[in-house]
């Protein structure tokens, strides 16, 4: 681009154009044919102009005089002082003084000024775009699609030539390159494009147009029906679009809420629709790989079987216990057409003959085995999927200094549409300016060393609090839980039937009655406290409570996994006490118990306190402000059952219908109790760092703890003896090895598989190297994103460094103009100078 | 069922559909609501695409719009024309940008174009000032509000003009991990 720059200064001033700055289809992409299209066609940006018209008129005014910028301050570093200073000064000057309207011609028409705002800078900017995304699939042009040039090897070929082309041929080529993209990509191009719709629409029915020519012209009779089925696949995926919008859940609801609270309180309802999904997937699977064969080839019945009273709906036990509900009711053995020929007691025995029969057979053990393992295997992956998705969008590499800027433009919620909580809004917002100009503004006044102690008193008494409440809680239920499973065991006659299968609630009742309490305390404490921050308050009781919550399920596991199972390894006995007889019935009837009375506290706990405290603050207290909407512990609470729904998935293959329906009615009932009793909060809620944070929690804490619970299981505890699908044997997971050699043995072609197996997954030391090339590949990523890092900040000087150029550049180009024109007012300048 | 043959050809639904990120139910649906502004206005049958453009005084009665600060911007920035007067074209353009599955880019670039209220493609001090009155609704001294200007241009200024260029704005806007979700419209 070895252009000479013409600064015309020949030309007379122009008049002001009122033209509208949507009317420029001009293409700016190079510098050099800018000036030479500007001394050619006078063509100006009015409004812009005008401004610094008006800049020009009024004294002692100039945009560019502002020169505070950190970046001005740099510039002082490294460079030599006395030149510098003196090149400085001049600049200084120079800015002072008003600029003549050619610079202002010239500065108007730079390209930064102007791409993101013509039309044809976007078409040609997305024309760029679609070069790049065509490289990178691969799809390069065919020499036969481009027009005939001497030199047709340089053409398109990636290449980025500055064109002279007019705007229509840059539409054409814009065209040709959607034509050539994939379906998918065409589409995302086309709806990402900052362009108006009919623009695009245009954009849309010339690229089909040519797609249609060109596929007319050279289809052969495969490429045509390939062409048929991928419009048929079209359809059927628009169709398919269409009907899941439709089905989607509670669009209305979600929107009033929306509309009255806003992001924060929205994103709970979002996250219990996201709890649902899991659980429809979970309910899928295992009802279509255990429940259903199961159903078809029931079992025989035990004799006694307990007629249906209404305590069963809570307690799980009762009639329901052997139902397809619990995992006493499945098989231990394949289930076939002709059953009664093939009862087999034991699976490692040689099958009878009649077994192998030409009926369709399906193999109880391992399919419960297999499809628990594969659940919680895809289960995982969406888990992270979608946490990592989370992560991405929430965490910034940089640290965030523009605080102010962000509050001013990323700070109001459009979703909010009710006048009042608008209102509430905008008072929010002023409150947080005002603190964050304080913050900026003054120094943190320091806390004298008392101030500072008795801070420090404050937290250390509240974190002893809650730490002692919560422990001295986990002992009460570690010795409670012990008590009531003795009860049990007793076999005490004297107490009639139902009673004592009510007494089965007590420890459920009490776990949730402190599931439900101590986070009330917390926020007591919390409120006492009196936090700075609230972002920290929130986080301080999230964690305390997060604390409660997995500690009380550390405990409950050990006691179900630990203590129940060791304890029912009794002598056969006869009547048929469920605990001694199945204790993996029993552990699902317990979670079945859990989610039950959980969901009725929460219920208890909505009346309580959202309902009757909104009338209780009318009425008696007469206050305006309305009970706020505790996102934190509500979400937290959610994760909790979730995380009682996934321990309990091995045991209760059932038991993420009645987490469905749980979700299904907290839906509807906290919708309308956040509708009559909540208002908005009042702190500021960061959405999307929270939301991050509760994946993580269900990813981690949660999720994990379930998984490594049920694999403990399936690993290390013996079945029980004379029920379930792995009686027998030594443990769950040897039903797997257990198939394995029966297909060695009959299959010799397979014993690479099996060998395989023994030695890749028996074996501890391959799960050593797996953790270990995880951990090696975690540590490179950490250490790309703190290269990353650095690079930012590098080119964040670079930035500044041009940004100091470019003044540098526009000073010295008025300072031609000054001497060209008035050599006078020159001459005064320097005397003041 | 009656409206999707009268309202639309199947060939402009299809066209909506790959240019916008609604699916033909809420075309449908926009469309209804769009009619609904001013039904004398609008005729129920846009399959010769008639040029029929709703005043900005109609459109602002939205209840998605009407209580927002910002309204008579958004609605001029998405009109062609500039003044506020929208066609169906504009009214799914604008919904279609401040949708939730519309990505991070095309919402910036929006976003930017509504916050440069005197539109010379920079947000300049007095775009700032009339910003935050408009989000504080007048509560700040004009003091605070010069000040605010001052300092968030001050934070977010990279090349040091004293102003915020498109480019400005998008770094700092990629630091905001709240702006998709709150710069979001629910239709």
């Amino acid at each position: 681009m070895a252009r000479s720059v013409n600064f015309d200064l020949s030309q007379p001033d122009v008049e002001i154009g009122l033209e509208s700055p949507a009317d420029e289809d001009v293409v700016h992409d190079s510098f050099s044919r800018l000036i030479e299209e500007q001394s050619e066609n006078n063509r100006l940006s009015a409004i812009e102009l005008q401004d610094l018209q008006q800049d020009l008129d009024e004294e002692g005014r100039d945009s560019l005089a502002g020169l505070s910028g950190p970046a001005y301050r740099g510039w002082r570093l490294g460079s030599d002082e006395t030149e510098e200073d003196d090149n400085e000064r001049q600049t200084d000057r120079l800015l002072q003084d008003k600029l003549s309207s050619a610079t202002l011609r010239i500065l108007s028409s730079m390209p930064s000024r102007t791409i993101g705002r013509s039309r044809g800078a976007i078409i040609s900017q997305y024309y760029n775009k679609t070069m790049q995304l065509r490289r990178r699939r691969q799809s390069r042009p065919a020499i036969k699609d481009f027009s005939r040039s001497a030199r047709p090897s340089i053409r398109g070929y990636g290449v980025e030539v500055d064109t002279t082309d007019s705007a229509e041929s840059k539409k054409e080529r814009l065209v040709n390159n959607l034509q050539i993209l994939s379906v998918g990509d065409r589409e995302r191009m086309l709806r990402a494009m900052p362009l108006n719709l009919s623009e695009k629409k245009e954009l849309r029915s010339l690229t089909l147009k040519k797609t249609k020519t060109h596929s007319s012209s050279k289809l052969t009779c495969c490429s045509r029906l390939k062409f048929y089925i991928i419009i048929a696949l079209r359809h059927s995926w628009y169709s398919l679009l269409s009907f899941l919008h439709s089905l989607q859940l509670w669009q209305t609801r979600l929107k009033k809420i929306s509309g009255r609270f806003g992001s924060g309180v929205l994103s709970y309802f979002l996250f219990l629709k996201y709890l649902l999904f899991f659980n429809v997937f979970l309910l899928l699977v295992t009802g279509a790989f255990l429940v259903l064969p199961q159903a078809l080839y029931p079992p025989k019945l035990h004799a006694m079987r307990r007629s249906f009273t209404g305590l069963e709906l809570l307690t799980g036990a009762g009639y329901f216990s052997d139902t397809l509900m619990y995992y006493g009711y499945y098989s231990n053995d394949t289930l076939q057409r002709n059953r009664e020929n093939c009862i087999e007691g034991n699976i490692s025995s040689s099958a009878s003959p009649q077994c192998d029969s030409n009926y369709p057979s399906y193999n109880m053990p391992l399919a419960y085995f297999f499809t628990i393992g594969m659940a919680f295997f895809i289960t995982c992956i969406i888990l992270v999927y979608s946490m990592s998705k989370s992560f991405g969008q929430s965490f910034r590499i940089d640290k965030s200094h523009a605080m102010l800027a962000m509050k001013a433009f990323c700070s109001w919620d459009f979703k909010v549409i009710k006048k009042n909580p608008v209102k509430l809004m905008s008072e929010n917002i002023c409150t947080q300016l005002k603190e964050l100009l304080a913050e900026v503004n003054h120094r943190k006044f320091k806390n004298t060393l008392k101030q500072k102690l008795h801070k420090l008193l404050v937290h250390g008494l509240a974190w002893t609090i809650c730490i002692a409440a919560t422990t001295g809680c986990l002992v009460g239920i570690y010795y409670f839980s012990d008590y009531m499973h003795e009860q049990e065991r007793l076999h005490d006659v004297s107490k009639g039937r139902l009673l004592k299968e009510a007494s089965l609630l007590a420890l459920p009742v009490l776990v949730s009655f402190i599931n439900l309490v101590l986070p009330g305390l917390f926020n007591l404490v919390a409120d006492m406290e009196n936090y700075n921050s609230p972002s920290i308050r929130t986080y301080v009781a999230l964690s305390r409570n997060l604390m409660l919550k997995v500690s009380v399920l550390g405990i409950l596991c050990y006691h179900w996994l630990s203590r129940v199972p060791a304890e029912s390894d009794c002598p056969s006995s006869k009547d048929q006490d469920p605990t001694c007889e199945c204790w993996e019935s029993f552990v699902g009837q317990e979670l079945y118990r859990f989610l039950i009375i959980d969901f009725i506290f929460t219920l208890l706990d909505t009346l309580f306190g959202e309902l009757l405290w909104r009338l209780f603050s009318d009425k008696v207290l007469r206050r305006k402000r309305r009970p706020g909407f505790d996102i934190a512990k509500n979400v937290l609470h959610l994760i909790y059952g979730q995380t009682l729904a996934w321990l309990g998935v091995l045991f209760t293959p059932l038991l993420p219908a009645v987490q469905i329906l749980k979700l299904l009615l907290l839906f509807y009932i906290k919708t309308s109790s956040v509708m009559m009793n909540c208002q908005a909060p009042r702190r500021p809620y960061r959405v999307s760092q929270m939301t991050t944070i509760f994946i993580t929690l269900l990813c981690f804490p949660s999720f994990l703890g379930a998984s490594v619970c049920v694999t403990y299981t399936m690993w290390s505890i013996k079945p029980s003896g004379s029920c379930g699908p792995f009686r027998g044997n030594e443990s769950m997971f040897k039903a797997g090895k257990n198939w394995m050699d029966k297909l060695e043995k009959e299959n010799p072609h397979l014993s690479l598989l099996a060998r395989a197996h023994t030695y890749l997954v028996e074996n501890p030391f391959f799960l050593f190297v797996g953790a270990g090339i995880f951990l090696i590949v975690i540590y490179f990523q950490s250490q790309v994103v703190d290269g990353q890092r650095k690079i930012i900040t590098l080119l964040q000087e670079q930035i500044e460094n041009e940004g100091e150029d470019k003044k540098f550049l526009i000073s010295k180009l008025q300072s031609i103009h000054e001497k060209k024109r008035t050599p006078a007012r020159r001459l005064t300048s320097q005397d003041s100078g | 069922m009656g409206n999707k043959q009268t309202t639309f050809t199947k060939e402009q639904l299809e066209a909506y559909q790959d240019c916008t990120y609604f699916t033909r139910k809420e075309i449908l649906r926009l469309h209804g609501r769009y009619r609904e502004l001013a039904p004398h206005l609008v005729p129920l049958d846009y399959t010769n695409n008639p040029d029929i453009r709703v005043p900005p005084s109609l459109i602002v009665t939205m209840p998605e719009l009407k209580e927002n600060p910002f309204r008579d911007r958004i609605v001029e920035t998405f009109s062609e024309d500039g003044q506020g007067n929208m066609s169906f074209n504009d009214f799914v353009d604008m919904f279609s940008a401040l949708c939730e599955t519309s990505p991070r880019e095309l919402k910036t670039i929006y976003a930017f174009k509504i916050y440069d209220f005197n539109r010379d493609s920079f947000i300049c001090k007095e775009d700032l000032q009339k910003t935050l009155n408009k989000l504080t609704k007048g509560e700040l001294t004009p003091e605070e509000v010069a000040l605010v200007c001052d300092k968030a241009i001050e934070e977010a200024d990279l090349d040091a003009d004293s102003k915020l260029s498109f480019a400005d704005f998008e770094n700092m806007i990629s630091k905001a991990p709240d702006f998709l979700s709150n710069f979001h419209i629910r239709i």
